[in-house]
């Protein structure tokens, strides 16, 4: 069934939208990342316009963050004051990231830096939770008691301590504050929720615990999103709501299947998956950077100076 | 229709040429509705004449009808540091969104060349382009970069052949419109040739428009943007919520 999507301005196939929906809201609801990394080359793929894409796609990660999210409140896995320190910082990250974003648009070529932000940092970060995760799947086997990861190091000694209890923490506020602005920023520049980010940000360098990650991840990323949202929408006019409830449909319900998949898998289990999924990515990235393209033309709207 | 059909007909009726066109469309309008697939229009219509039809040179026909035109930048990739990147750019000042030519021979029969210059009928005349930067030789391969993409995604047709004339005084044709279609006013021409030279030609407008939600939805955004975004916002959370709260009630079963 074909379906003319009315900012877009293309006809594309309902079910396959649908289908794209709820194969990224599963893999939201089990890793706590919004998915947009995977959905917006997904979308240009398809025909949908990169402007329209990257704005509607920040709507849809609202659904199926929030979808998620109310899962995890059940089970009690989401830090609640984390969050709130974490999107505070992010929010001033996003705010800063939109200038920034704007300023390098004006000196062209923000689609190759875009593209090299991807590349290098799900490359780094996909790398690096894989070789992790492997060493901790190997330590668990080794010795049957959970490997305790409890190190005291240069972040205990910072002011302004504050005590997380769901994530068991008493920290200070500043690394996570820090990890919020940085986060907002690159979901900024990249136009995504920054949930692939955020995610190993809070495992490895809060050293929050996996089961809260997912949660809190989810938790921050909506308001992240719903503040962009509005940003494009009320900027660039390019949030399609037709493309945007065929998406969320689907990613809804991807949501809700992919938390309860996600309590059948061991934590490092999870990781190693996540892992594995940035690392296809980034791959992809990488190729379509350095393979000769077959189209070396392309066109684009005029104005944009 | 039939007082459009009557219109023409006296607008035409006043005889300044030998030979002049009656048209009719399938539709002069076309809505986009949501479940847009394309369409198809009928162009069909008469020669009218005062004079005994001329056996030779043999009459033709040539139909042009074209999108909403604007600028674009075509940008052409380069590797450089062993990445392929966007290097040089050009200023297409007018392509039009969409293009279709239909004509009742191989184009260049129907229509000379100093023909075609005089009235941009063939696609890479449609396209204007004015002066590349320095340094960019191969200007030429910018504009034909847009026709060979926009052709392969079926948004410029050239349809040869396509157009019937029976008896050197009825034609008719169909032209596929895509799913892709911006909104706007599509200018339709025709030209009547014979041995390639415009004897006679004739101009109208179809309306290409979104309708019903589309319309709605396509207003609202621009209108009240705001409003637009926050009702974005509103659905996606209720649905998030209404996903959650039906799996919860499937689960306890």
């Amino acid at each position: 069934m074909q379906i003319y999507l009315p900012i877009a301005e293309v006809s594309v196939n309902a079910f396959l939208l649908l289908g794209l929906g709820g194969m990224v809201g599963v893999l939201s609801g089990m890793f706590g990342v919004g998915g947009g990394f995977l959905m917006t080359p997904l979308l240009f793929f398809i025909g949908i316009p990169p402007a329209v894409a990257v704005a509607t796609e920040a709507n849809q990660i609202v659904a199926s963050s929030f979808s998620g999210v109310l899962a995890h409140f059940r089970r009690k896995t989401v830090d609640l004051k984390m969050g709130t320190v974490l999107l505070s910082g992010g929010l001033v990250g996003a705010a800063f990231g939109v200038v920034l974003f704007n300023y390098l648009k004006a000196q062209g070529q923000v689609d190759l830096l875009v593209r090299l932000c991807y590349v290098v940092f799900l490359g780094v970060i996909g790398s690096l939770m894989f070789v992790e995760s492997l060493n901790a799947i190997r330590k668990s086997r080794k010795n049957a008691g959970p490997p305790k990861r409890k190190k005291h190091n240069w972040i205990h000694g910072l002011p302004l301590k504050m005590r997380f209890r769901v994530s068991g923490l008493y920290i200070s506020v500043i690394p996570p504050l820090i990890v919020g602005v940085l986060v907002g920023i690159l979901a900024a520049i990249m136009g995504v929720g920054g949930g692939f980010i955020m995610v190993p940000a809070m495992i490895y360098l809060l050293g929050m615990p996996t089961k809260v990650v997912v949660g809190t991840s989810l938790f921050q990323i909506i308001f992240v999103t719903g503040f962009t949202t509005l940003l494009h929408a009320t900027t660039n006019y390019t949030v399609d709501i037709a493309l945007a409830v065929l998406l969320l449909v689907g990613g809804v319900i991807g949501a809700q299947i992919g938390t309860r998949l996600g309590t059948y898998l061991k934590a490092e289990q999870l990781r190693i998956l996540l892992a594995l999924l940035v690392i296809l990515v980034c791959a992809k990235l990488a190729l379509d950077l350095l393979l000769e393209p077959s189209e070396l033309f392309s066109i684009g709207a005029s104005g944009g100076h | 229709m039939k007082r459009l059909l009557l219109s023409l007909l006296l607008i035409v009726a006043t005889p300044m040429m030998a030979e002049e066109v009656v048209l009719g469309l399938s539709q002069d309008q076309v809505a986009i509705t949501a479940d847009f697939d394309g369409s198809e229009i009928l162009l069909f219509g008469a020669v009218k004449r005062e004079s005994p039809i001329l056996q030779d040179p043999p009459l033709e026909v040539v139909i042009a009808v074209s999108g909403p035109s604007g600028p674009l930048t075509v940008r052409r990739k380069e590797r450089k540091f062993g990445i392929w990147v966007n290097a040089d750019a050009v200023e297409i000042d007018r392509a039009p969104s969409f293009y279709a030519v239909a004509t009742s021979a191989p184009f260049n029969e129907a229509m000379s060349n100093v023909e075609d210059q005089r009235h941009r009928v063939s696609i890479p005349r449609a396209i204007r382009s004015v002066g590349a930067p320095m340094g960019i030789e191969d200007a030429q391969s910018f504009s034909e970069a847009v026709i060979r993409i926009r052709t392969d995604e079926g948004s410029y047709q050239l349809l040869e052949n396509s157009v019937s004339v029976d008896e050197q005084t009825l034609f008719r044709t169909s032209i596929k419109m895509p799913a892709n279609l911006t909104e706007g006013d599509y200018p339709t021409r025709i030209f009547l040739t014979r041995g390639g030279k415009v004897v006679s030609n004739y101009e109208t407008v179809i309306n290409v428009n979104k309708v019903g939600l589309e319309r709605w939805l396509f207003d609202m955004s621009r209108n009240q943007p705001l409003m637009y975004g926050l009702m974005s916002l509103a659905i996606a959370i209720a649905a998030g919520w209404m996903a959650s709260a039906a799996f919860q009630v499937l689960q306890r079963r």
